[in-house]
C-alpha cells in the first residue's frame, strides 16, 4: 500500500494528559507526526485533534482504532487530503521601510491573499492562510525584501460533505449506554471515512 | 457491559459529614466490594495508611516486601478471583516499582486499581522529595490513569477507575493522589458507583449480520479450527464456549491464558498453541479452511511468522476489543462483542457436526508427539529428573484442583503443556510480558483470592531469585503457598536458545542459587530439596500435606530442552519435535 498524507480527526474529552496518551500511540510505532492541532470543538467540553501523518492506509486504520480505544476519546476518523478542506496559517515579519517604499511588495501580498496584522515603524506582520505550497510561495516572494521571521501553524481540516459532529454527539449521548450501533452514517461519503 | 463479577455497591452513610480524602477513598473501596489490598506505605501515602488503621477489620491489607511484589500479588488475586486487584504504593520509587506489574496487567488484560500517593499539589513539578511524574510514566502501561489534586475528586474518580478497570476488556488503572487531597476534609454523603462514561464504550455493539456470516462460513467448512484465549475467561463464557464447541464439533486449541476453559481431557481439546505448543494445532493451523479465533489476540508467540500464518484459511475473529481485529491477522468476518453474548448467537446458527476425519488428523499428530516428546518428558528413562515428571506427579496428587502459578521460562512452558487443567482460573502466569519474578507474589495474591484452594507456585531458579523477598510476606501473613523451585542451575530458556541458535555459547546463563531450603527456613517456612526420583513423590506429598507454606526445591536435568518448538522467525507448520 502506498504512503500518503492522512488527516486524522479525533473528538475527545478535554482532559489533562490525553495529548500525551495520543502522542505515545504514534511515538511507540516510530511514526512521525507531520502536524498536530488541538482545540475546542463546536461542542462544549469536546476537543478536536487534527493530526497529519504520512503512512499507508492500513497503518492509519490501526492507529485510529488504538486512539479510539483511549477512554477519553469519543470518535476518530481518517481522511485523505482529497476528502477534507484544510488550511494552515502563516505569519511573516518584514521590515516596514521596505514595504512602504516598494509598492511591488504590497501588490505581491495582495496577489497572495495576505493581510497586515500589525504595522510598526520597524516591522510589519502579514498573515496568510492556505495550503503548504501557498504559504511557502509567499516566503519566496518576501525573502528578497528582508523577511525577518516566519511562523506557520499546524494544519486544521474539516471533513467535506459532513453535517457536523455535534449531531453525531447528540445521538451518541442519547444512546449511551444503549446497545445501538453508532456508525458513520451522518457522513455522505461513507466509504471514504473510517468508522469503528 | 461488565465482564467481571459485580461488586456489592452501597452508600456507606446517608448523613453528610466532613471526612478526610483518605477516608473517602477507603469508604469507596469498601463500597466497591474490596476486601484485600496489597501495598507498601511511605511518606506520600501516609494519610491513607493512617486512615487504614481504623479500617483494619473491613479491609485486609497485605504488607508486601517490594511494590513489584505488591502489584503481582494484586494480579494473582484478580486472576484467581475474577475481582479487581487493589494495590497501594507511595510516590516516587514506590510508584515506579509498579511499572512492571502495570505493563504485565495491561498486556494480559488484568483488572487492577493502583493507588499511589503523590507529593503535595503545590510541590508538583518542583522535583520535590520522592516526586515523579507518575501519570506520564504510566500512561503507556495503563488502561486509564488520573491524578487527583483535590479531595472532592476522590469519590468520582475512584468510581470511574473501578468501572474502567473491570469493564469491557479489563486492564490496570492508576490513580495518583496528592497528599493534600488525602488530608483535606470534604462533606461525604455516600459513594455513587460509575456505570457510564460518555467517551468510553466497554464493548462494541454486536452486529447480528456478522454472526450470521460467521455461522455460514463455519457451516460450509470442512476443516475448521477454533483458537481460544483469555477472552472466554474474562467474559465468563466458559459454558457458552463449550456449548458452541460441542454442537459444532470443531477441534479447539488454546493460548496459555485461555488454559482450562475446555478440560484437558475433552475430546475436542486438541492442545496448546504457540512456540512450545502442541504439534497438531500448530501444523494444522496452516491446513484448516476456516480459523475461528475467540477472545485471543494472535500474539507473535502464537502465530510465529505472520506472512506464513494460516494464509489458506478464512478467518473469523470474535473479540470485545475492536482494535484487535485485523491488528495482526486479516479477518474475513469480524464478530465484535463480549463472547458471552456472541457465542450463544453463533451456537444457535451453526449446524451439528462431528468432523471425524479432520479430528483424526489431530490425533495422529498427538500420537507422534507422545512418541517423540511427551512420553520421555513425563516418564523419563534417564536418571535425571525432568520438569515434566514433576508436573505429572503434581497433577496426580492434586487432581487438577490446585491453582498453579508459574513464572517465566522452561518450567512455565512445561507446566502449560502438562498440567491437566479442567477449569479456567486454575493457571496464572505472565503471558504477554513474560515477567520473571511474577510467580511468587502472584501466588500469594491468588491464595488471598481463593483461600480455600491449594495454590502451588512453580518457579525456575532464575525467577524465584527476582522476588524472593516475598517469602517475608508469606511469613508475616501465615498463608499457605506451596513453592516448587525447578532448579536446573541455568537460566534454562535462554540457555536453550543459546544451544539451538548461538552454537552453545552459554553467555551468562549459569546462575548460582542459594540454599533455598535454608533461605526459606530463615523466613520460618518449611522445605526440602530433592534430586532423585524415589524422593520426588513423597516430597510432593509432604509439601501438599504441610499445613503452611512450603518450599520444595527439585534438582532437574541441567540441559533439558522444551519441545516441540517453533523457532523464532519460522512458521507454525515448521514446528520442530526435536
Amino acid at each position: 500500500m502506498e504512503r500518503q498524507e492522512f488527516n486524522i480527526t479525533a473528538y475527545t474529552e478535554n482532559h489533562i494528559g490525553l495529548l500525551n496518551r495520543i502522542a505515545i500511540i504514534f511515538s511507540r510505532r516510530k511514526i512521525n507526526i507531520e502536524s498536530l492541532n488541538t482545540s475546542p470543538s463546536e461542542i462544549e467540553g469536546i476537543h478536536r485533534f487534527n493530526i497529519v501523518i504520512n503512512e499507508t492506509e492500513e497503518v492509519v486504520r490501526k492507529i485510529c482504532r488504538q486512539i479510539e480505544k483511549q477512554v477519553e476519546v469519543l470518535k476518530v476518523y481518517y481522511n485523505t487530503n482529497d476528502e477534507v478542506i484544510w488550511q494552515e496559517m502563516a505569519l511573516y515579519k518584514v521590515p516596514t521601510d521596505i514595504i512602504a517604499e516598494r509598492a511591488l511588495v504590497e501588490r505581491l501580498l495582495r496577489e497572495n491573499g495576505a493581510r497586515a496584522v500589525v504595522i510598526r515603524k520597524d516591522y510589519t506582520v502579514f498573515e496568510t492562510t492556505g495550503h503548504r505550497q501557498e504559504t511557502d510561495n509567499l516566503i519566496r516572494v518576501l525573502e528578497p525584501f528582508g523577511l525577518i521571521e516566519f511562523v506557520r501553524s499546524a494544519r486544521i481540516a474539516i471533513i467535506k460533505a459532513s453535517d457536523g459532529f455535534h449531531l453525531k454527539l447528540n445521538e451518541f449521548e442519547e444512546t449511551q449506554p444503549s446497545d445501538e450501533v453508532i456508525e458513520n452514517e451522518y457522513l455522505n461519503d461513507r466509504d471514504g471515512v473510517f468508522a469503528m | 457491559m461488565s465482564t467481571q463479577a459485580q461488586p456489592v455497591l452501597e452508600a456507606t452513610t446517608a448523613e453528610t459529614r466532613e471526612i478526610s480524602g483518605a477516608e473517602v477513598l477507603l469508604r469507596g473501596l469498601l463500597a466497591e466490594g474490596v476486601d484485600t489490598i496489597f501495598g507498601y506505605p511511605g511518606g506520600a501515602i501516609l494519610p491513607i495508611y493512617d486512615a487504614l488503621y481504623d479500617f483494619k477489620e473491613e479491609l485486609n491489607h497485605v504488607l508486601v516486601r517490594h511494590e513489584q511484589g505488591g502489584i503481582h500479588a494484586g494480579q494473582g488475586y484478580a486472576r484467581a478471583s475474577g475481582k479487581v486487584g487493589v494495590v497501594f504504593a507511595t510516590s516516587g520509587p514506590g510508584a515506579t516499582n509498579l511499572i512492571t506489574g502495570l505493563a504485565d496487567a495491561q498486556i494480559d488484560s488484568t483488572p487492577l486499581v493502583c493507588i499511589t500517593g503523590q507529593v503535595f499539589a503545590h510541590l508538583l513539578g518542583s522535583d520535590a522529595f520522592q516526586e515523579t511524574d507518575v501519570i506520564n510514566i504510566t500512561a503507556p502501561v495503563t488502561k486509564w490513569n488520573y491524578q487527583i489534586t483535590e479531595a472532592s475528586e476522590i469519590p468520582g474518580i475512584l468510581a470511574k477507575a473501578f468501572y474502567i478497570a473491570r469493564s469491557g476488556r479489563p486492564g490496570p488503572v492508576l490513580i495518583d493522589i496528592t497528599k493534600n487531597a488525602q488530608l483535606d476534609k470534604i462533606p461525604f454523603a455516600g459513594y455513587e458507583p460509575c456505570t457510564h462514561i460518555r467517551s468510553y464504550r466497554p464493548a462494541p455493539v454486536v452486529r447480528p449480520q456478522a454472526v450470521t456470516q460467521a455461522a455460514d462460513l463455519i457451516n460450509q467448512a470442512q476443516r475448521p479450527l477454533v483458537l481460544w484465549g483469555q477472552g472466554v475467561v474474562l467474559g465468563a463464557a466458559e459454558r457458552e464456549f463449550r456449548a458452541f464447541i460441542e454442537k459444532s464439533g470443531i477441534p479447539a486449541a488454546w493460548t496459555i491464558l485461555g488454559a482450562g476453559v475446555l478440560p484437558a481431557d475433552h475430546p475436542l481439546n486438541v492442545g496448546m498453541l504457540g512456540m512450545h505448543g502442541n504439534y497438531g494445532p500448530n501444523v494444522l493451523t496452516n491446513e484448516c479452511d476456516v480459523l475461528i479465533a475467540i477472545g485471543m489476540r494472535f500474539d507473535d508467540r502464537v502465530t510465529g511468522r505472520l506472512d506464513k500464518y494460516a494464509r489458506q484459511a478464512q478467518v473469523i475473529h470474535l473479540d470485545i476489543d475492536p482494535s484487535e481485529i485485523d491488528k495482526n491477522v486479516a479477518t474475513t468476518v469480524a464478530v465484535w462483542g463480549d463472547c458471552k453474548q456472541t457465542l450463544p448467537m453463533l451456537t444457535r446458527q451453526v449446524a451439528e457436526r462431528t468432523h471425524t476425519a479432520w479430528r483424526q488428523r489431530f490425533a495422529e499428530f498427538q500420537a507422534e508427539e507422545v512418541d517423540v516428546v511427551i512420553r520421555e518428558a513425563l516418564f523419563p528413562t534417564s536418571a535425571e529428573l525432568t520438569m515434566g515428571e514433576v508436573v505429572q506427579q503434581l497433577n496426580e496428587l492434586t487432581q487438577g484442583e490446585a491453582i498453579l502459578v508459574t513464572d517465566v521460562g522452561q518450567h512455565q512452558m512445561v507446566t502449560c503443556r502438562y498440567a491437566r487443567l479442567n477449569e479456567s482460573r486454575r493457571h496464572i502466569t505472565s503471558g504477554g510480558l513474560g515477567t520473571m519474578g511474577f510467580a511468587l507474589p502472584a501466588a500469594i495474591g491468588a491464595k488471598f483470592g481463593q483461600p480455600e484452594r491449594t495454590v502451588v507456585a512453580i518457579i525456575g531458579d532464575g525467577g524465584v531469585q527476582m522476588t524472593i523477598q516475598e517469602l517475608g510476606t508469606l511469613m508475616q501473613t501465615g498463608i499457605a503457598v506451596k513453592i516448587i523451585v525447578l532448579n536446573n542451575q541455568f537460566l534454562g530458556m535462554v540457555r536453550q536458545w543459546q544451544e539451538l541458535f548461538s552454537e552453545r555459547r552459554y553467555s551468562f546463563v549459569d546462575i548460582q542459587s542459594p540454599d533455598y531450603v535454608t533461605v526459606a527456613r530463615g523466613y520460618r517456612i518449611e522445605g526440602q530439596s530433592v534430586s532423585d526420583r524415589a524422593a520426588l513423590g513423597p516430597a510432593l506429598q509432604a509439601m501438599l500435606a504441610h499445613p503452611g507454606s512450603y518450599m520444595l526445591e527439585v534438582m532437574v536435568a541441567q540441559e533439558q530442552n522444551i519441545f516441540p518448538m517453533v523457532p523464532q522467525g519460522c512458521s507454525v507448520s515448521e514446528i520442530r519435535l526435536k
